[in-house]
């Protein structure tokens, strides 16, 4: 029988109720009493000069209060960056300024040179048509190699070059990683591209700033994925304000996928504005507008090399990347091409030897910053294809040479930094070589060549470094903040829980799987627990949901919390029932005396709490309300074996999946539904960077695919119906709950089991084809095929 | 958007005058042009819609054997109401998605003349005739090049009148992010030849596909077309496909087409 309550059930998401029924409650339904609306007037030339702005007609039109530009903005702190990456010398990156609006200098399609705040909207967009700007156009830097080339353009004049860093990992292992490559019986090369993505929330992003004459507070109401963050950034680096004068809310936020973690600058334009023009002011992105400001995702350009012995054992790995920062610092760029990236290079094989060299660079392109994976994606993309290719060259079997490579003893730490806890890579292999029906697959090959088509098996594995992070490493690694997580337990005086959680729920569906955990601890029903995120004004210092760490992290806090609430709840209930603390258990909502018959209910005890008239007030404090921060000890790191089986017309080279699977190993797991749920959608964004997505530049740094006329979502029907399986559970050993977290694996598994397949497929074809760059659109196929 | 005003004749000589007053435009299903308006990129100073009229809606067959569509008559009705012409029908219900098939209209989408569009390939293949206000238009001498026809200044496609074929097909292979055609070709047979049009491919829009009309009017089977494709010159080549694709995509449609159309 399954559970119908607390872990392991699959309670259907409590908070869809309000999503599906229109009565959610988004930025934009939120109405300040007199807001007034900005308008940005942002950059159609990829890098230029201002040399003037002429505001005279505009100030004229109608509704106008105030319009922004640079000027404004002088003696204002810069929009700032929250990592800080020091190169192969030990030199600290190169750090740009990053201006709330452009000073001087535009420096990507969609840079904002003005913001005009009107009584309307339209009136603010009419009055953004009449301003005069004298932009002088430059070269723009687009392509990364060039971008580096002596003499190129500078993004940024005040840096030496457009190179933002120069990393190496682990710099000391590089001679030994090159000799390994002299003495490789067998070294496979590969080079590719992985591809730039918008990550195209369903909600655009949104932004109210807002100012109390009275109190003197700022709001700032925005989608955001972890508004404490944003309070800090932006109190602390651009706008001066103190936390406790400084509000931000994130109410329900309709997805982010990584785009909505970081501090945008109309976000502090808006609460900047609101305090100016003592009126709040409200800014709403047009879908147009996301595909141009909000931080893109990918683009790195890569070579990768795997040394392999006479017995095909991995010897060494070296990569060469390049990867695309765009013209700033978005808040985690830096953190992404390396330390979310060069540590996982290792994947799943006891490779001894790694090496993974990244140039950061600087474009006239939107910044670029984590997406959904935020460098494992890149990381395992790489390592998948060159160990399928390698297989291909040997003439071995792809599962068969990753099998004997795999890691089998645990903790391992790898040559990249990192320790895995658990894993079992046999495992999740094995439930995978069952669901895909890999003996089926001739026959079944043999189907589709009878409808004149390629059929190919593609299958990768993935590992990945989630539930992020242990503060004291990653300040090391140069983070500029803690990665800890916090909850406070608030237990009410009939026995109901609120949690108030730092994690934020932007689809994950915390609502429900939280609650699910205390039930459990507990022995009540679900439904006594409420839970509280997103407004810094009623929830612990938190750092917020990305990198698959709300269970882990945030859960394991919540756990603490709750843990220290049923610690003082023994002691009440010790106190009512005369008995010592230690004899008193907690089972089903009722405690109870050891080897007796006596026993009070979770209802009587909270109650006493607050209605202390029969309590050891001698000894404890009335209330039952605890605070838990929880930092991890580790990474929790999550795994497993993906299939993906293709069709590809000859005639047109139209790829369709016609099955995939993916067996993961997520350690324990609260609600598998909402597990089946973060890996559809994870597979089906996977799918979408591997078939359709594109954000392609032209050589004049337009974004050529800036609507959805030219950017290819996956659609329903561009995707399978998936077999999903978890079964596979070796617990993380260092979090209370054993979890590791589920959010991301879809994203990084999926992309290298497609691209494989779809070269299985037209390699079964008879063409001699080793790689084809994402996405592999119909067009690219028949090139490829006929090219 | 800008401001703009809106009238809703229910006559086509209520619309003509309407549409003489200065940026006056015509609005059909809205689908192509509300969304331009959003973006500010068209400002109309008045919309005349053309839904109230009884006379531009519905399909009927003409004392010809034609099938005579209103040129205020949505995708979803074509879909549903052409069925004497599988390939139009076909080619109707293949538009967008419910949405713009429940608002988008013939006349909307021929006045358009979008290069990616699907209807002007079934209009030309089919010799279409195009009936306006004012004149009646062949089909030949309708589509100028993209986004551009013969239709004038305020003049308004009333009707289009279609021969109805003995076989036919439309074959689309879509862009991957609009879903409009990236290349598309409709085949239509008749007792006197076959026509081949293609939407999609060329720089100069919609084009009849000669070489191969030729072919199979004398053999209508795949076969006779077997190794044929147009030349690449003057094809599209963006983002999703170079000239050469194209110029393959469109022999192998074609095939598709005619095998397809039986
Ligand atoms: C999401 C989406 C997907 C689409 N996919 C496809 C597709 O796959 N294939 C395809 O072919 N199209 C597609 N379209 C376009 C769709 O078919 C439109 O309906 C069509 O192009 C325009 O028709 P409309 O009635 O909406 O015209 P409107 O947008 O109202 O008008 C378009 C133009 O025609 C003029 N006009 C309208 N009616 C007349 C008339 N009777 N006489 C003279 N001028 C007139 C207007 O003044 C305007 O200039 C898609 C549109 C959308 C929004």
């Amino acid at each position: 029988m399954p559970k119908d309550n607390g872990i392991g059930a699959s309670p259907k998401r409590r908070e869809d109720v309000r999503f599906l029924s229109g009565t959610g409650n988004y930025t934009d339904d939120i109405q300040v009493n007199g807001q007034a609306y900005v308008h940005f007037l942002r950059s159609d030339l990829a890098h230029a000069k201002i040399n003037g702005i002429n505001l005279d007609a505009a100030l004229a039109m109608p509704g106008v209060i105030k319009i922004f530009t640079g000027t404004d903005f002088e003696g204002v702190g810069g929009i700032p960056c929250g990592w800080q990456v020091t190169d192969r010398h030990g030199e600290p990156m190169q750090e740009p300024a990053h201006p709330v609006l452009a000073q001087g200098k535009v420096r990507y399609v969609g840079d904002q040179i003005a913001a005009v705040v009107a009584e309307t909207l339209e009136q603010a967009r009419d009055a953004a048509e009449a301003i005069d700007v004298d932009l002088e156009e430059l070269p723009a830097v687009v392509d990364m190699k060039a971008a580096l080339a002596d003499g190129a353009t500078k993004v940024h004049d005040d840096l030496t070059s457009n190179l933002c860093y120069d990393w190496g990992f682990v710099e000391e292992n590089k001679p030994a990683v090159d000799a390994a490559f002299e003495a490789a019986a067998h070294v496979t090369t590969l080079e590719l591209r992985n591809n730039r993505l918008v990550a195209n929330p369903m909600e655009p992003r949104v932004a109210i700033g807002d100012f109390n004459r009275a109190t003197g507070d700022s709001t700032l109401y925005t989608t955001s994925q972890n508004p404490h963050v944003i309070r800090l950034l932006m109190g602390a680096f651009v706008l001066g304000i103190p936390e406790h004068k400084l509000r931000v809310v994130a109410p329900d936020v309709g997805g982010g996928f990584g785009t909505k973690i970081f501090h945008y600058a109309e976000e502090a334009f808006c609460t900047f504005a609101a305090k100016a023009l003592n009126r709040a002011v409200k800014w709403t992105s047009t879908r147009s507008e996301a595909f141009i400001s909000d931080a893109h995702g990918r683009d790195h350009v890569t070579k990768i090399e795997l040394a392999l012995d006479a017995e095909n054992n991995f010897t060494a790995v070296r990569t060469d990347t390049h990867a695309n920062m765009g013209a700033y610092l978005s808040t985690f760029a830096p953190s992404v091409p390396t330390w979310l990236h060069g540590t996982l290079m290792a994947g799943n094989y006891k490779t001894p030897l790694i090496y993974v060299n990244v140039k950061a660079v600087f474009t006239n392109t939107v910044p670029v910053d984590a997406y959904r994976g935020a460098g494992r994606p890149e990381a395992t993309f790489q390592l998948e294809r060159v160990v399928d290719k390698a297989a291909r060259e040997l003439g071995v079997d792809p599962i068969a040479l990753r099998r004997q490579n795999f890691i089998t003893e645990f903790p391992y730490a790898t040559p990249v930094a990192v320790e895995y806890d658990t894993g079992d890579y046999h495992g999740t292999m094995d439930v995978l070589e069952k669901m895909a029906d890999l003996s089926g697959f001739e026959a079944r090959r043999k189907a589709s060549e009878a409808k004149g088509k390629l059929r190919g098996f593609g299958v990768n594995c993935y590992i990945e470094a989630c539930g992020i992070a242990p503060s004291n490493l990653v300040g090391q690694l140069g983070a500029r903040a803690g990665l800890y997580e916090s909850a406070t337990v608030r237990v009410n005086a009939t026995g109901g829980l609120v949690v108030m959680t730092g994690s934020h729920s932007h689809g994950q569906g915390h609502e429900t799987s939280f609650p699910q955990v205390i039930a459990e601890m507990i022995g009540i029903d679900e439904s006594m627990v409420e839970i509280v995120h997103g407004d810094t004004a009623n929830t612990p210092m938190g750092m917020g949901t990305y990198g698959s760490r709300s269970i882990a992290v945030g859960g394991s806090a919540m756990v603490r919390a709750t843990e220290k609430i049923i610690a003082k709840a023994k002691k009440i209930a010790a106190h009512l029932m005369e008995a010592a603390d230690a004899d008193i258990e907690l089972k089903d909502g009722a405690f109870s005396v050891a080897g007796t018959d006596k026993s009070v209910a979770w209802g009587d005890v909270t109650l006493a709490a607050y209605v202390p008239h029969n309590y050891p007030l001698e000894d404890i404090e009335p209330g039952l309300e605890e605070t838990a921060f929880y930092d991890p000890a580790n990474f929790t790191y999550p795994s497993g074996a993906y299939a993906c089986e293709v069709e590809v017309d000859p005639d047109t080279g139209k790829v369709t999946i016609e099955a995939f699977n993916a067996a993961d190993d997520f350690g324990n797991i609260i609600n598998p539904m909402i597990v089946d749920g973060q890996v559809h959608g994870g597979i089906g964004q996977g799918i979408g960077q591997a078939l359709l997505e594109n954000a392609a530049y032209d050589e004049n740094g337009q974004l050529l695919s800036a609507s959805y006329m030219d950017y290819a979502m996956p659609r329903a029907s561009d995707v399978p119906f998936y077999g999903v399986d978890h079964s596979s559970q070796t617990p993380c050993t260092h979090n209370p709950l054993g979890v590791k977290g589920c959010g991301e694996a879809g994203a990084i598994g999926s992309p290298p089991a497609v691209i494989n397949a779809v070269v299985d497929a037209l390699r079964s074809g008879g063409h001699d084809i080793h790689h084809i760059d994402m996405p592999v659109s119909p067009s690219r196929v028949w090139q490829a095929m006929n090219g | 958007m800008y401001n703009f005003d809106f009238e809703k004749p229910s006559t086509i000589a209520d619309a003509v005058s309407a549409l003489g007053s200065e940026d006056a435009q015509a609005l059909g299903g809205g689908q192509t042009l509300l969304p331009t308006m959003k973006q500010r990129l068209a400002s109309p100073s008045k919309l005349v819609s053309l839904n109230g009229i009884a006379e531009m809606q519905g399909i009927c067959t003409g004392d010809d054997g034609a099938l005579c569509i209103g040129g205020a008559t949505t995708h979803a009705a074509v879909a549903a109401g052409a069925g004497v012409y599988p390939g139009l029908a076909g080619l109707a219900a293949g538009i967008g998605d419910p949405a713009v098939r429940a608002r988008g209209t013939i006349g909307g989408s021929l006045a358009n003349n979008d290069p990616s569009a699907c209807y002007p390939a079934g209009a030309l293949a089919s010799g279409a005739t195009f009936v306006t206000n004012a004149r009646e238009i062949a089909a030949d001498d309708y589509f100028q090049g993209m986004f551009t026809t013969a239709l004038d200044e305020g003049e308004i496609l009333t009707e289009v009148r279609f021969p109805v074929p003995e076989a036919s097909n439309y074959q689309k292979f879509e862009q991957p992010a609009s879903r409009f055609a990236l290349v598309g070709v409709f085949v239509a047979k008749y007792a006197d030849g076959v026509r081949v049009a293609v939407t999609g491919a060329s720089e100069e829009g919609v084009f009849r596909w000669t070489e191969a009309e030729t072919a199979l009017s004398g053999n209508f089977s795949a076969d006779a077309i077997a190794d044929m494709a147009p030349g690449a010159d003057g094809m599209i080549s963006d983002l999703h496909g170079t000239a050469a694709y194209r110029a393959h995509l469109v022999g192998v449609l074609t095939r598709r087409a005619v095998t397809a159309a039986g």
